[in-house]
């Protein structure tokens, strides 16, 4: 039997953010699922491409940054604390740096100049862009003229939108990010207490119709005038769950070309109103259903890391701390000599694309299986990790790695699942009461997956890998990632593996 | 007649942008109101913007020194409630 890799649509992010001890809050500006885009209208590929936030695809080879220019907020969100700030934190909403404008042109330079493959630069906070439209569009406008080779993002609560969709249009700004969580006044208001709106405070249902309102016409307004939208909304459980099938749905019609759906981060430690109150976030198994749920009607987005207002790099990754304001001082950058290596390096990764795009198609042209389908069909799925530090191949060490790409093998090939952060510093929390180590914490955020592909692992982490139930695998480093899970998949069914029952996966392990 | 900004603000310009008289300027440690300046919008809004927009709790207080936005009036987090959570997480 010869397997396709298909690399579609679900996925889900459980957020257990690096750093410290658990964390949370959210409302970000992140990524998507490369099937949906290689389903949409040619116009709209060309520009997503290389945008590592809307290709699944392309964010293992292209990197974004976010500058902190804009703090100020028009709205309170129960996902958010406005005091909370931190360097070890990892969600929306946070940043260790504020830049001015002028301070944000100069770090997009440099950051360019030093990570070329960096494609995208995002405006996402920590407040509202738009409620910030001098500091965020001077950014912009610098930015267009200075270093013309980035593209420009901006992420809103949509309540500011419509009367910026000119200024945005302006800028040669291609993709908007809007936060729409609900449709719904009633369920706008548990999740928004006030906003602020022609110069008063208005609360409860009042407010949420009011931004309710504004963020549908801001999308129907970009939609007309060919800006790409995406909308985030955020899954909290038994406040908007259902619903959001209803808001995938309602955008699509509307014009949105992109729906990520993203977990709730709620902690009390945080101070959010979520987090205070007790209110749990979805786990990973129901984020997933509801992606699925939505796939059916809306191009869904799974690969996103609700990434802070200052990050810098590859999804998954953060370099923000290698371009400070003081590093970037004395740095001398000479933007039209990086213009020339990033116009190569951008080539040369357009070119690896493409390769792999044309491999993936003549696979999908030889599905064979050479035993009758439906008994190939019976096979179960496996869900394996893979740790990887970018360019889509295998190529990280077990024991260095902050967070697993999880993919679904199955007879109708190979899908790309979600992401899973490493708590590499877990000290444990209530519920298990003792001390975990990093290897612990690794192994617990592979729950649910059989195998975990590598470049190399120790000999502890593999023995209690497999005590765990996962089967550790090192055969297959440096290869691409839909294609070594292919291959082990294939190895499962030859070896009889798939007609076993799945091993028991222990709930925690400690060491 | 001033409002005045107390240390728990936390910089987030938000107030700067939407004063009506220009009373409100970066300080040492956070944003402060010139008491010269302030005229708690009296005559161009009903009621003060900073304190219509500021989304801390017991940042800005009024000319009496009490806060326009008590402890829960914009979290909805009832105040028992957070000081409960606050004990909680301590004892870790």
């Amino acid at each position: 039997m010869d397997l396709t890799v298909v690399d579609s649509d679900p996925v889900n992010e459980l957020e257990i953010p690096e750093g410290a001890e658990a964390k949370g809050c959210s409302a970000g500006a992140c990524g998507s699922t490369d099937d949906q885009v290689s389903q949409l209208p040619e116009s709209i590929r060309e520009k997503v491409q290389n945008h590592p936030c809307y290709s699944e695809d392309a964010h293992h080879y292209f990197a974004r940054m976010h500058v902190a220019v804009a703090p100020a907020c028009n709205i309170q969100c129960h996902y958010c604390n406005r005091k909370y700030d931190c360097a070890n934190e990892s969600r929306p909403g946070v940043v260790s740096e504020l830049l001015t404008p002028d301070e944000a042109v100069m770090k997009t330079k440099a950051v360019a100049a030093n990570i070329p493959q960096m494609t995208v630069l995002g405006i996402a906070g920590p407040g509202d862009p738009l409620a910030n439209p001098g500091k965020t569009f001077e950014t912009f406008r610098r930015l267009s003229a200075e270093a013309p080779d980035i593209k420009l993002c901006v992420s809103t609560n949509g309540l500011a939108l419509p009367d910026s969709v000119d200024e945005l249009a302006k800028h040669n700004i291609d993709h908007v990010t809007i936060t729409i969580n609900t449709l719904d006044p009633k369920i706008g208001a548990q999740i928004y207490p006030w906003i602020y709106w022609n110069n008063r405070r208005i609360y409860g249902e009042k407010g949420a119709k009011i931004l309710i309102a504004q963020q549908q016409k801001g999308l129907e307004m970009l939609v007309e005038r060919g800006i790409l939208v995406k909308v985030n909304s955020v899954l909290i459980p038994g406040v908007n769950d259902e619903h959001l099938k209803e808001v995938s749905r309602t955008v699509k019609s509307k014009g949105a070309f992109l729906h990520n759906v993203m977990p709730l981060i709620a902690e009390a430690e945080h101070g959010t109103f979520y987090g205070v109150m007790g209110q749990r976030s979805p786990d990973a198994e129901e984020l997933q259903d509801l992606q699925d749920a939505c796939a059916g009607d809306m191009n869904m987005m799974r690969h996103c890391r609700q990434c802070r207002a200052d990050a810098v790099g590859l999804l998954g990754e953060d370099r923000g701390s290698e371009f400070t304001l003081d590093k970037i001082a004395e740095m001398d950058i000479d933007y039209d000599a990086a213009m020339k290596v990033r116009a190569v390096v951008h080539a040369g990764i357009a070119e690896e694309l493409a390769e792999k795009e044309e491999k993936k198609a003549r696979l999908a042209g030889v599905v064979v299986p050479k035993d009758d389908s439906a008994q190939a069909l019976d096979l179960r799925p496996v869900l394996m990790a893979v740790a990887t530090s970018g360019g889509g191949v295998i190529n990280k060490h077990f024991g260095h790695a902050t967070e697993f790409l999880v993919y679904e093998a199955s007879p109708k090939g190979v899908r790309f699942i979600s992401h899973r952060k490493v708590d590499q510093f877990c000290i444990g929390d209530d519920e298990c009461g003792e001390k975990e180590s990093a290897l612990a914490g690794s192994i617990r955020s592979l729950q649910g997956c059989e195998v975990v592909l590598c470049s190399k692992i120790g000999f502890e982490p593999w023995e209690q890998l497999e005590n765990a139930g996962i089967q550790p695998n090192g055969e297959h480093a440096m290869e691409p990632i839909e294609e070594a899970i292919q291959a082990v998949y294939q190895e499962m069914i030859d070896s009889g593996k798939l007609n076993e029952a799945p091993p028991r996966i222990e709930e925690s392990v400690s060491a | 007649m001033s409002l005045e900004i107390v240390e728990s603000c936390v910089n987030c310009w938000a107030c700067i942008d939407v004063c009506p008289s220009e009373a409100i300027a970066m300080g040492d440690r956070h944003f402060v109101i010139s008491a010269k300046k302030c005229t708690e919008c009296d005559g161009d809004y009903a009621d003060p913007q900073c304190a219509s927009i500021c989304p801390i709790e017991g940042a800005i207080l009024d000319a009496e020194g009490l806060s326009l936005n008590p402890a829960g009036s914009l979290t909805g987090i009832p105040p028992e409630r957070m000081e409960a959570a606050i004990k909680e997480i301590q004892l870790r």
